[in-house]
This record gives structure tokens, sequence and C-alpha cells, in this order.
């Protein structure tokens, strides 16, 4: 499997290496570096030079790189280099060159855990806090007893989460983000929407708690309806998700026979479950752009934003992203509403509207003008992107129905639902 | 003792600065840095060794030779602090090599840490001894390695079985022997499902490493044991249970859906990896099943995981499309109703883009070809020129695979070209390679449907003075050899480019001799001259034998007796298809036993690129003779212009462009010629699987086919 893992700056200077099997020697850094960094043109994440192959992910300004000898698992490498970032995070809050020579130590330390031989091992970021520290705060003797502990826990069916956790107010939240994405034809009509959906929970929860969490997905609605007779009728607002995937703490067993989410959730922040779905998608907003180049030095913007939602609703902090060519030299912008500025690091305009109600309308309107270019670069016009909340309105139409929390110690607890959107 | 004390962020924390200055310095190592780091290592202060030797490891990250300072750093192995220990361990598996008499040292502190009360620090020092590759280390860590195997505490007994694969990969006769691989196998059955993923992931690897390949064989309670410990294990230990059970030949359909079942819940999983190896068991056991429900039935609950597995991010996305291209060629009705998703986006890489555009091709039907060409359409008018290029090309696969459709997609090429066209006028940038590669694509719709679309040559010829690519001036040059007797003044085009005859490309030297003979045979009075003045320039001025020998046999045939040139040069010439781009039966077969892996990324059997393992002569022919299949399915212009090189009696090729001679890099991103290379340079730094040279086989002056033959041979024959 994985025979070496580097970390590198945008340089191509190691910041990290180590080696887990001998059959090859550290200095195949540098073979990553005159091969890929110092590459401009590299079109593909996994090189093969003879007989190693290298795996790079970018993160930051970081080449996250592993590196083997054999017919590996490719799909299983890139995820093992993303879960590697995404402890990163966890512990040092962003992966970036900084923080990863700052804990140099504690990398090595992770490194030696999560990778045995090159196979991955525990990756939980929650259970490695629990022994691999950044201040190295426990004293000898505390972790000497704690670690009949850790063991237990690292190696257990739930090694996502700590025992003994105690709160003294029992909470849950859970958030739903989706994500749409649009194609609209010059005419307005919508040539394709899909919807991809997070569900985030929060969970601060006392004990080792069961939860079951149920949503208007079609066919777990069907089954129900199946089960108790078909004295229900067609529920008009089941959803159908065409598919999902859950967090590695969801039961897939038990949701594949019964289709019942059941789970031991992490404490703190997670993904409890990802979906997509593309039938029946509600769009919240319909964005109606029209920008003109007139000829080599202006671009006109005329940008209209409608709500399609109720018109009880409203959404907030809405964002609107609206991309200008790279050689854009200034910009004038007219908007009714909100707040409307030229950002051009990104080359970008930024439309902040803080309140939306439904059925509202707004107008942008623009002129950028352009500074010549000796070379004449098309510009690839990117897609206006938009952010925003709306509380208990989702595209997709997916709801909770409900979240059970079981405990032995029987606790109330306080759920909380939130309904983002963006 | 806080006087002296090293202020902590000094070198390794938090200032960015103390760190800089460090790797500054670590590019020259002085004996006076040394001999610090010795005395600091030797400090009586705690705190100061340990920051030593965190110095040390940041010289070794960086590849500074701090070798010399081993029996000081070992000095500080017995100590209580666990970071500390980790450290020192993490200097020993580097240096331990280097001196294998001092390693001796640490024998003891090792061998005392396996009894320790803490189950971290046991589970370290076994870890970190089966890392030490020094012979006399070897013979203690067998007493240890026993005690660990049975210890009580799960995650020290986790990290033994791993060590059992060490230590095989060192010594094989020692862990057999000493009854270790025996007790792996006793380990599937655990109670603790992360030993039982660990012993399966330990004995996989050497039962691959064995000579008998029977270290690991699934009987019916280990399958068991497989498929409880599956649902409770981490995303790593699935991956390592599926790919077992990959491995597994269910005895009978019953069975296999018996397993199936139980594996189809992991789609769920959000770990695209455990997704894959999920949809490789059942991709596998389908082979077993006869029933024709069932296997539409699994079908069906493969395409929405593998949909899923697009939204992933796109490093995995490249690994799952390349997947699905060959479970797409196993199972073609797999995604029928899906080529929506397989759309580009917008910020989609282009790696990622490169191989949706090949999806998209395998699933176009006459349904979706609309919604498909409109989506080509817009590619075509992107940035990046490999994508516009290959979008281009992706139209003309479209015409060639759907009849129905080749209209429409003339229609859009069309509609390339004279946009292009202005928009060249207009902004004076160089859009012209979407005219280019339209040419090339259109010329490859004609061979399809002869004479179909002959109404279009006129717009294409009006854009022969802006052709550049040698690729499009040879497609245009066919077009017009081939079409001789609809255009009027095919001659005078063809005489246009005889000044410069010279200066051509091979490539446009060698259409531009055919053309010229096809436009004689057909009107013999308007060009006499040219064909006369071709075949002289070709046959005197040429020191390519390729060109030289194509006018010559051409000039014979004519001399001799026209009706045969015409026999032979105006012949009927096979059919096109893009079907024949697909991977022949048992490669694929091969690849589909390699789903996740590199060998399903670059659809080659892992021999190929691993150069382990040796082959049968049998072998070597027929991988070679596969592999020359695969390069020349990679471009159908390629085999086209092959095919019609036969029909001209002649075995000449293109291979003096190096684009022809090689895939294109974006759609395999390994090529043969370039990595023996690069693996010579490995070699320098220390690589033991030194390939042979393949210098001179890129000399010969060949046909394609007889290159890529011997550069396959060689590079499996300087294998043996």
């Amino acid at each position: 499997m994985i025979s070496a893992f580097f970390i590198y700056n945008q340089k191509g200077e190691v910041l990290i290496s180590r080696l887990y099997r001998h059959d090859l020697k550290r200095s195949v850094a540098d073979i990553f570096r005159i091969q890929v960094i110092s590459n401009t043109d590299v079109r593909s994440p996994i090189i093969t030079l003879g007989s190693t192959s290298f795996f790079h992910v970018r993160h930051e300004n970081l080449f996250v790189v592993a590196v083997t000898k054999c017919n590996a698992n490719a799909a299983l490498v890139f995820e093992f280099c993303y879960r590697l970032v995404n402890i990163g995070k966890s512990y040092f809050g962003k992966f970036d060159e900084e923080s990863v020579k700052n804990n140099f130590v504690l990398i090595y330390e992770l490194l030696d855990e999560v990778l045995d031989f090159g196979y991955p091992q525990n990756s939980e970021a929650e259970t490695l806090k629990m022994y691999i520290t950044t201040e190295g705060v426990k004293t000898e003797r505390a972790l000497a007893e704690a670690s009949s502990q850790i063991t237990a826990q690292t190696t257990s069916a739930t090694s996502w989460r700590r025992t003994g956790i105690k709160y003294r107010k029992n909470e849950a939240f859970i958030d739903v983000i989706e994500s749409v994405n649009l194609l609209m034809s010059t005419k307005g009509t919508v040539l394709r929407s899909d919807v991809a959906g997070q569900i985030m929970m929060r969970a601060y929860l006392s004990g080792t708690p069961e939860c079951k969490f149920g949503l208007n997905d079609k066919l777990l609605l069907e089954k129900d309806g199946i089960q108790k007779l078909t004295t229900t009728l067609r529920k008009p607002n089941a959803v159908e998700i065409d598919d999902c995937q859950f967090h590695q703490c969801v039961k897939l067993g038990k949701f594949g026979s019964d289709r019942i989410i059941s789970f031991i959730p992490p404490d703190g922040e997670f993904e409890l479950m990802r979906y997509r779905t593309t039938e029946n998608v509600n769009l919240p907003f319909r964005v109606h752009p029209v920008v003109n180049e007139v000829g080599k030095s202006r671009v006109e913007y005329r940008i209209t934003v409608k709500a399609q939602f109720s018109p009880k609703l409203y959404a907030n902090n809405v964002i609107v992203r609206i991309p200008t060519p790279l050689n854009t030299a200034n910009i004038n912008l007219r908007v009714a509403t909100g707040k409307a500025k030229y950002v051009p690091d990104e080359n970008l305009v930024i439309w902040k509207i803080p309140r939306f109600q439904g059925q509202g309308e707004f107008t942008l309107q623009g002129e950028a003008e352009l500074s010549s270019m000796t070379v004449k670069k098309a510009w690839s016009r990117p897609p206006i992107s938009m952010e925003f909340q709306v509380l208990m309105f989702t595209s997709s139409g997916l709801l909770v129905r409900f979240l059970k929390v079981f405990e032995k110690s029987n606790y109330q607890s306080v759920k909380w639902l939130e309904r983002d959107h963006y | 003792m806080t006087d002296f004390r090293i202020p902590k962020p000094k070198f390794f924390t938090t200032t960015k600065k103390g760190h800089l200055t460090l790797l500054a310095s670590l590019q020259s190592i002085s004996t006076r840095e040394n001999y610090e780091l010795k005395s600091d290592l030797n400090s009586e202060y705690r705190d100061r060794r340990k920051d030593a030797i965190k110095k040390v490891i940041a010289n070794m990250t960086v590849g500074k030779d701090v070798s010399g300072l081993f029996p000081d750093v070992l000095k500080n192995m017995q100590t209580e602090d666990l970071e500390q220990k980790k450290l020192v361990y993490l200097y020993l598996m580097n240096y331990a090599k280097t001196q294998p008499e001092l390693v001796i040292l640490a024998v003891n502190t090792f061998v005392k840490d396996t009894d320790d009360g803490n189950p971290l620090i046991r589970a370290l020092a076994i870890r970190t001894m089966g890392c030490i590759r020094v012979e006399k280390i070897i013979d203690y860590l067998c007493e240890p390695l026993r005690k660990c195997l049975k210890d009580e505490n799960p995650y020290v007994r986790k990290t033994a079985a791993i060590c059992v694969a060490k230590l095989y990969d060192l010594n094989p006769a020692l862990a057999t022997d000493n009854g270790f691989v025996a007790t792996l196998q006793d380990m599937v059955s655990d109670s603790n499902p992360m030993v039982v993923a660990n012993a399966i992931t330990a004995l996989a690897e050497i039962n691959e490493a064995s000579e008998t390949k029977d270290i690991f064989v699934i009987n019916i309670t280990t399958l068991n044991k497989l498929l409880v410990a599956l649902n409770e294990c981490t995303e790593w230990g699935r991956i390592a249970i599926l790919t077992a059970l990959a491995e597994y030949r269910p005895v009978d359909e019953k069975e296999a859906e018996h397993i199936i079942e139980r594996v189809v819940p992991q789609f769920q999983h959000v770990n695209g990896s455990v997704v894959l190896a999920g949809i490789k068991v059942v991709i596998l056991y389908m082979r077993v099943i006869k029933t024709e429900e069932l296997i539409r039935q699994l079908v069906k609950k493969m395409a929405p995981p593998l949909v899923t597995l697009l939204s992933s991010v796109p490093e995995v996305q490249y690994v799952a499309l390349r997947n699905i291209n060959l479970i797409l060629q196993k199972r073609p009705d797999i995604l029928q109703h899906e080529i929506r998703v397989f759309f580009c986006k917008y910020n989609d890489p282009l790696y990622v883009k490169l191989e949706k555009l090949e999806i998209m091709i395998k699933l176009a039907n006459d349904k979706n070809v609309d919604q498909l060409l409109s989506e080509l359409k817009e590619y075509a008018s992107e940035v990046d020129v490999d994508f516009v290029r290959k979008s281009v090309r992706a139209i003309g696969q479209c015409a060639i695979k759907i009849e129905e459709s080749s209209e429409r997609c003339i229609n859009v090429l069309l509609d390339l070209i004279n946009s292009s066209n202005t928009m060249s006028d207009m902004a004076n940038s160089k859009v012209n390679y979407v005219v280019q590669e339209a040419i090339v694509v259109i010329k490859d719709i004609f061979r399809k449907y002869p004479r179909k679309y002959e109404g279009i040559i006129p717009t294409l010829c009006k854009n022969l003075d802006a052709l550049d690519e040698p690729e499009a001036k040879a497609s245009l040059i066919w077009i017009i050899g081939e079409y001789a007797e609809k255009i009027d003044n095919a001659n005078e085009l063809l005489e246009s480019f005889l000044e410069t005859f010279r200066e051509e490309n091979v490539q446009v030297q060698l259409q531009l001799i055919t053309a010229t003979v096809k436009v004689f045979l057909k009107k013999p009075q308007k060009s006499r001259d040219i064909v006369q003045q071709v075949l002289q320039i070709a046959t005197t001025d040429c020191d390519n034998p390729d060109i030289r020998d194509r006018a010559y046999v051409y000039w014979r045939l004519l001399s001799t007796d026209p009706q045969a040139a015409k026999a032979v040069v105006l012949s009927e010439k096979p059919a096109i298809s893009v079907e024949n781009q697909s991977i022949s039966g048992p490669l694929l077969d091969e690849l589909i036993n390699h789903i996740s892996t590199l060998a399903s990324v670059y659809h080659k059997p892992p021999e190929s690129f691993l150069g382990r393992g040796t082959f049968g002569a049998d072998a070597v022919q027929r991988r070679a003779i596969e592999e020359q299949e695969e390069e020349s399915r990679e471009s159908p212009i390629q085999e086209q212009v092959k095919n019609e090189n036969l029909l001209d009696l002649d075995f000449s090729d293109t291979s003096a462009t190096p684009t022809s001679a090689n895939p294109p890099s974006a759609v395999s991103p390994f090529s043969e010629s370039t990595s023996t290379n690069i693996d010579d340079l490995l070699g320098l730094f220390g690589n033991d699987t030194k390939f042979g040279t393949t210098a001179n086989s890129s000399t010969t002056p060949a046909g394609s086919s007889a290159t890529t033959q011997s550069n396959a041979l060689n590079d499996l024959v300087s294998l043996i």
C-alpha cells in the first residue's frame, strides 16, 4: 500500500516526509518536486514514473502526496489524503504551510498512528485527540490509566465517540444545507437543476445516545404506508431521493433492510447524511442576467433577482456573486437594495442583501471598464452564484420528520431543527 | 532548572520565523550545529534534550543526514515522555539500517516496552520494532510479537497483526516457522472487528507475496466472520474486507446473492472508496449469477451510488470516472438514463472534464443525442484548448456512433467552423484550432458515410489556408483526394501545396502524394503535371524513406498498370466505428478484477506499470499484441490512416509525429516512452527495478504499429 507520505509547500520544499515501507528512498521526494511541482502542465492527480506512483491532493498552499509502489487502491489513497487534511483542520483549525511547520512533531505522531505499514488505521479526529494532543498536557500517569479506555475506544465499533461524555443540557441541532445546481438557457428556461444536500448535526448529548432520524423520503414513506395497511393515501410532499450517503456512525445494514436511519452520533458537529435529488426542484430564486460585452473595453450588466417563494417567508444573508472579466479596471454599480462591491482579487462583484422577502425582486446595474490587454484571452464567463438562508424551505422539499434520542438514563433532550438553504 | 530552559517555541512551535530560520540553516548543517545538537542531546535538562530531538527530526525531514547523532539520540529512548519516545522511534526507523550494530542497544528498551502496563506503549514498541529492518533485531522480535498477538488489548493485537506482515516481508521463513501466519489466520475470527480487518489486510499482503498463494483462503466460517465484521469496523477495515470478498468465488448463485445482500448497504457509505470496493464485489459476483432478473436488479442498484461518486472530491471523481468507463463497457445499460450527470460543471478540473467527455460518448444514443450535442457545442466555446478539441472530437464520434444524428452533428460542426471564423476575424485570437479539429473529425465522418455530405466540401476548402496543424492539413488533403471528381479546382488546391512540399510535415507529405495520385487517376488530363512534380520531389529531394518508398510504389504502379493502380488506390475502404475503441474482452475482465486500483485508472494490467514479476514468452506476445491494439484504439484517426495505408499497399505511417506514436497524454497519463526514461532516473536514486533501454526502438523508422509493438516488447523483455 502507501509506501511514503509527503507534504510539500508550494515551492516544493518538503515539510513532512514519512516512509512506511522500505521499497523506496527518501530522495524519491525530489522526483515529485521535479515532475509535478515544478511542472506547470500537470494534467492528472496521479503520476506513475517507472513503477512508482505519486498521488497528490492540493490543499491551501500544500501538496499532500502519497507514494506507492504497487497496484494501490487509488480511491482509497485519495480518500485517505483528504482524511488527513481533515484531521489537520480539526486539530489546527487550518491546514496550511504555517500550521504544518508549527506542528510538525504532532503531525509525525499522527502519521504514525493513522497509517501502519502503509495501511490506514483509526482516522477519527475525535478519538485521535484523546491520546495525541497539541500540548502534551496529560500527565503520564493519567495517560496510563486512560489508555486502556482509549485503546478500547479506538478499536471499538463506535470508534468515533468517546465514552463518558456529559452535558448539563442535552441538545441536538439539525441543519439542512442544500446546494442547487442550475443551468438556464438564454431564454430563461431551466435546462437542468439538481440538488445536492447535506444534513449536518450538532449533537451535545450525554452518554451513548442512540438516535433515530426520519425524513419525508418517498421510499421510506411508501414502506410505512404498506405497513399501516393502505389507509394512508399518497403523501403529496414525499421527496424522491436519488441516492444518499451516511456518516459512518449510521447503521447501514439497518438502513438497507428497513430504511431506518439509526446511529450513535459522534460528539459535536458532523455531517450525518448527504443526498441528491433531481425531481421537482423548487427554485427559491430566479436570476435573470443580461451581460453584454460592448466592444473590447466595456461590459454591461443588468441582473435581476426574483424570490419565488411565498411572501410569508424571508431569505436572510443573500449574497450574489457576479464574475467579472479578468482585466476589469473599474466598475460602476447601482443597486436599489443591499450593498454591491467589486472585489478585484477574486474578479467578482459581491452583492449582499441582508433580508429578502418572498416574491420580491431586485436589480443590479453596472458597467465594467476593461483595460486593454496585450494577450487577448477569451473570457470564459463563469456562472453567477448565490448563497442564502431560508428558514423552513428546501429546494428539494425535504423535511425532517423526527429525531428521537434514546439513552439508558432516559434524560430529556432539547432538539432543534434548523433549516438553512444555500 | 527553568533558567536554562530553551524557550519552547524557539524552533518548532508558534513562531513562523523560528521555523524558517531552521529551514534555512538546514541547507548547511555545520559541524558547529552538529556539535550543538550533540551536546543538547546529552544535556542534563529534559526539555533541552527533547528540543534537540525535534531539531534532529526536522533535519531528517528535509533530507539532511543526521545519522551521525545515532548514539546520542538513542540515549533518549528510555523515557516516560511518550512524545519523546515516538520521536526517537521515528529517528530509529530511519537510520537503523545505517547503524546496525548500535541498534542492538535499543532492543532492551523495546522488549521492555512490549511488557509495559500501558497498551499504547506496548503497541508503539511492537509497531516500531517491525519497521526496523535489521537482522539482529528480528531475532528479538519473535517473542514480544508472540505475546502481543495474544494480548488482551485489541489495540495491541491489531498492531501486532500488521507486524506479522512486516516480519514476513523481511523474513518469510521466520514468520511461517514461528506460527505467526497461522495465528493471523486464527485472528480472522477475533471478537474485535478492527483486529479482524488488520488480520485480513496482513494476510492479503502475505498471500500476495507468498509463492504458493494459499495463505489466505476464505471458507464458510471465515466468510461469516467477515460479513459480521463488515458492518462494525472502520471504513478502511471495510475496504480490506470487501477487497478480500472480491477475491472469493462464491460456490453458487445462492451464496453470491447472500453475500451481495450484505454488501449492498455499503453503497450508502460516505467514503467513496468503500462504495467502489462494494461495487467491485457485486460486479464480480454477477459472473456467477445466471438469473436475468437478479442481474437487472443489481445493475439498477449500482447506478445511484456510481452517480453519487461524482459529487466526491475531484480526485476521487477521476478514479470513479475511469472505473465507470470500464463498468460501462462491461454493462452498457447501467447508466442509460444518467447522461446528464456527466455533463461538465464549470469548475470541474480539466482531468475530470476530459473523462466525463469519454463517458458521455459511451452513453450517447438517439434519444439523448440532441441534448448532448447542445452541451458539446457549449464546451467548444470554452477556454481550455485541450478540452475544446476533445469536445469537437466528441461531436464527430456522436456522428459516427449514431447514424440518425450525423446530419445534426455535421451542422453543429459547420456552425463551429463559421462562428470560429467570424470570431477570429473580430478578436484576432486563435480560435481556429476549433476549425482544424472540426476538419479532422469531418474527415472521419466522411469515412463512415461516404458521399453523404459532399455538399459541405466547398466550405471546408475555404479554410485551407488557415490550417497550420499537420493533422488538419492532412485530413483536408485526404478529403480533396477522395472527392476530387466533385471539386473542380482540386488540382489547383493541391498545386498550392507543392511549393512548400519540402517543408511540410511527414503526415501532410504522405497525404499529398496519395491525394495527387487519386486526383490523377480521376482526372488524368488536368493533373498530369502535378503528379509528376510531386513524385519527382518525393523521390529525389526527400530524406524520409517512408515518403520516398511510397512515391516509388505509386510511380511504378502508375507506369506499369494504371488500371491496377485504380483498383488499389480508389478501392472502397472498410467502415470505421467508435465501438472498436473499447478494450478487448480478456483485458476488460482482468481490469474489472482491479476496480478502484491504479490498473483501473490506467486501463492497463498492473504488470505493465509495476515492473514486477515475470511472464512466459506467450504472455509477452499476448500483452504486446494487446498493447498494440490498445494504442491504435486510442485514436481512431491513427487507425484509419493505417487502414488506408494498408490499402495503398504501403506500410509506412506517420510515426515520425510524436503525437501519433503515443496515446494522448490526457487519455492515459502514463506513457511508455517517458516512463522508462524516468525510471532510469529513478534508478539513479537507488531504485532497483531498472528497465532496459528502449532508446533504439524510437529511432527505427518503422511504422507506428511496429514501433509500439517493439516498444512494448522491449519493455516487457527488459522486465524478465
